[in-house]
């Protein structure tokens, strides 16, 4: 269970942010200080999520911090479960 | 004090953290009018320097022009300095009112009303016209000013890739049940000075019942034919409902910008939008400035052509010598160079032999794109051009970077 969250997400991400030239993701890989994926455009990640695992996740809760990694993306979601 | 040692502290901190993030930006003291040729005082102290100045907004070269001055000090003697008012009390002058007419006649569109910058247009725009039940959905590189509109606004907002038309389409089908959809983009984008598929876009907009915004600040008076704007070039005149632009850049650079298009949605501009009803318009002598150049431009088109042909030499002869460029046709022409320090010290070295170029890196751009970043003028000579090329492949040498790869320059300096 675990690891298919985290390969949802990480599939999401690559579909959803990444070209083709892009660099390999991973589940550690740094998408938001990293630049791959601007706070802005996060809120397709968010709704996302919301919808997938019929979560609400609080804007104070939705950090650029907590969507840096698939990783850490993946403990947020279980959090609200 | 409210201003304790605390609070000092705390910001001193910040300072320099942006400092040894190598982020702190540093104005340099031009002693000049703005042109091709201008004295810059850098560092600050230094002494005066002449040098080519490749990295204004000054497209079409009239920021200093003589017949714009003209006009700017003939409004100025016959309207006055200020207006101390805000355009709904006592703040609009005929000639406010006629230059919204001639931007309209000028951009092709059914109405326009002026705003103190386009960042304001930017910032009011969609909060004016856009409800909670509404959708904006955005091009992941629109300028910063779209960005913080779209934060002011109560409508959701959806970003698509760059350019990517197949992600656009499916962002327009997963919301295709909001009241109003807006798609958002630059005509022209400023930092890789590529244009927007605005054929492609006014296109999936007429299938998907959506409305077609640009920001046409890198484009309004020299890209398109007639030098209209991207929505000539790409053969869409009329067919865009919203469009933003500067008077900032070559419209004669001085300040002030405007939202131009559907009659109705201006008008809510009008009534709705912020940084129109709180903040005063644009001062008489710029209005009058401008309206001088938009009478240039609509009489001849010598001042794009000769941008465009410099252009052409310009992206021609970086190529040749073996720099890597970002694609495009416009004169914002990005010499690609990944590394972050290593485009400050090629910045650097350019203004060592009187080239003034900057070096753009990691948040401006993404990570491992640094670049300088050039923009050609129809006010460059061909002597300044080649110059400029000159210098750019002395320094190229120096970093060994010409003809090698992408790959090859981050092997060797990182990225």
């Amino acid at each position: 269970m675990e690891e298919n969250m985290k390969d949802i997400i990480l599939e999401y991400v690559i579909e959803e942010y990444c070209d083709e030239e892009d660099d390999e993701v991973t589940y550690d890989t740094p998408l938001i200080s990293g630049g791959l994926v601007d706070s802005f455009s996060m809120v397709s990640l968010k709704r996302f999520l919301e919808n997938k695992y019929k979560i609400s996740i609080p804007d104070a809760d939705a950090s650029p911090e907590a969507f840096d990694t698939v990783n850490s993306i993946e403990a947020l979601v279980k959090r609200f479960l | 004090m409210a201003y304790s040692d605390k609070v000092k502290a705390i910001y001193q901190d910040q300072l320099k953290s942006i400092q040894d993030a190598g982020l702190f930006k540093q104005e340099r003291f031009i002693h000049s009018s703005q042109a091709a040729d201008i004295e810059v005082e850098f560092p600050t102290g230094s002494s005066i320097k002449k040098v080519i100045n490749v990295c204004a907004n000054n497209y079409l070269g009239l920021s200093s022009h003589p017949e714009i001055l003209k006009a700017a000090h003939d409004g100025l003697d016959s309207r006055g300095y200020g207006m101390s008012s805000v355009r709904f009390i006592c703040g609009t002058q005929d000639i406010h009112r006629e230059l919204e007419n001639k931007v309209s006649e000028f951009l092709g569109t059914e109405d326009t009303i002026l705003f103190p910058s386009c960042m304001d247009a930017n910032a009011g725009v969609f909060e004016a016209i856009l409800t909670s039940e509404d959708v904006m959905i955005s091009d992941r590189l629109v300028h910063a000013s779209i960005i913080d509109g779209m934060r002011l606004c109560p409508a959701q907002h959806d970003t698509f890739k760059h350019s990517n038309m197949e992600h656009l389409e499916k962002k327009l089908q997963l919301h295709a049940n909001k009241r109003l959809k807006v798609v958002i983009n630059d005509g022209v984008y400023s930092m890789d000075g590529d244009t927007a598929k605005l054929d492609e876009m006014a296109a999936l907009c007429e299938k998907y019942d959506a409305l077609l915004f640009v920001d046409d600040s890198h484009s309004t008076g020299f890209i398109g034919k007639t030098g209209r704007g991207t929505h000539e070039k790409c053969g869409v005149m009329g067919k865009i409902d919203i469009i933003t632009t500067t008077f900032g850049k070559a419209l004669g650079g001085a300040s002030g910008g405007c939202v131009s298009g559907r009659k109705e949605i201006v008008e809510m501009c009008r009534q709705k939008a912020r940084p129109y009803l709180f903040s005063n318009t644009i001062a008489p002598v710029v209005v009058s400035g401008v309206l001088r150049v938009l009478d240039i431009l609509s009489k001849s088109t010598e001042r794009r052509d000769k941008l465009e042909a410099n252009t052409k030499f310009w992206r021609d002869g970086l190529t040749d010598a073996g720099f890597i460029l970002k694609d495009g046709d416009t004169p914002i022409v990005s010499v690609m160079l990944f590394n972050a320090k290593l485009s400050q010290d090629f910045s650097r070295d350019l203004f060592d032999l009187g080239i003034y170029a900057i070096g753009f890196f990691f948040p401006v751009v993404p990570q491992g794109a640094a670049r300088i970043r050039t923009q050609i003028s129809a006010g460059h000579e061909m002597h300044h051009l080649e110059k400029a090329l000159d210098a750019f492949i002395q320094v190229g040498k120096k970093y060994e970077i010409l003809g090698k790869t992408k790959q090859e320059i981050i092997d060797r300096y990182g990225c």
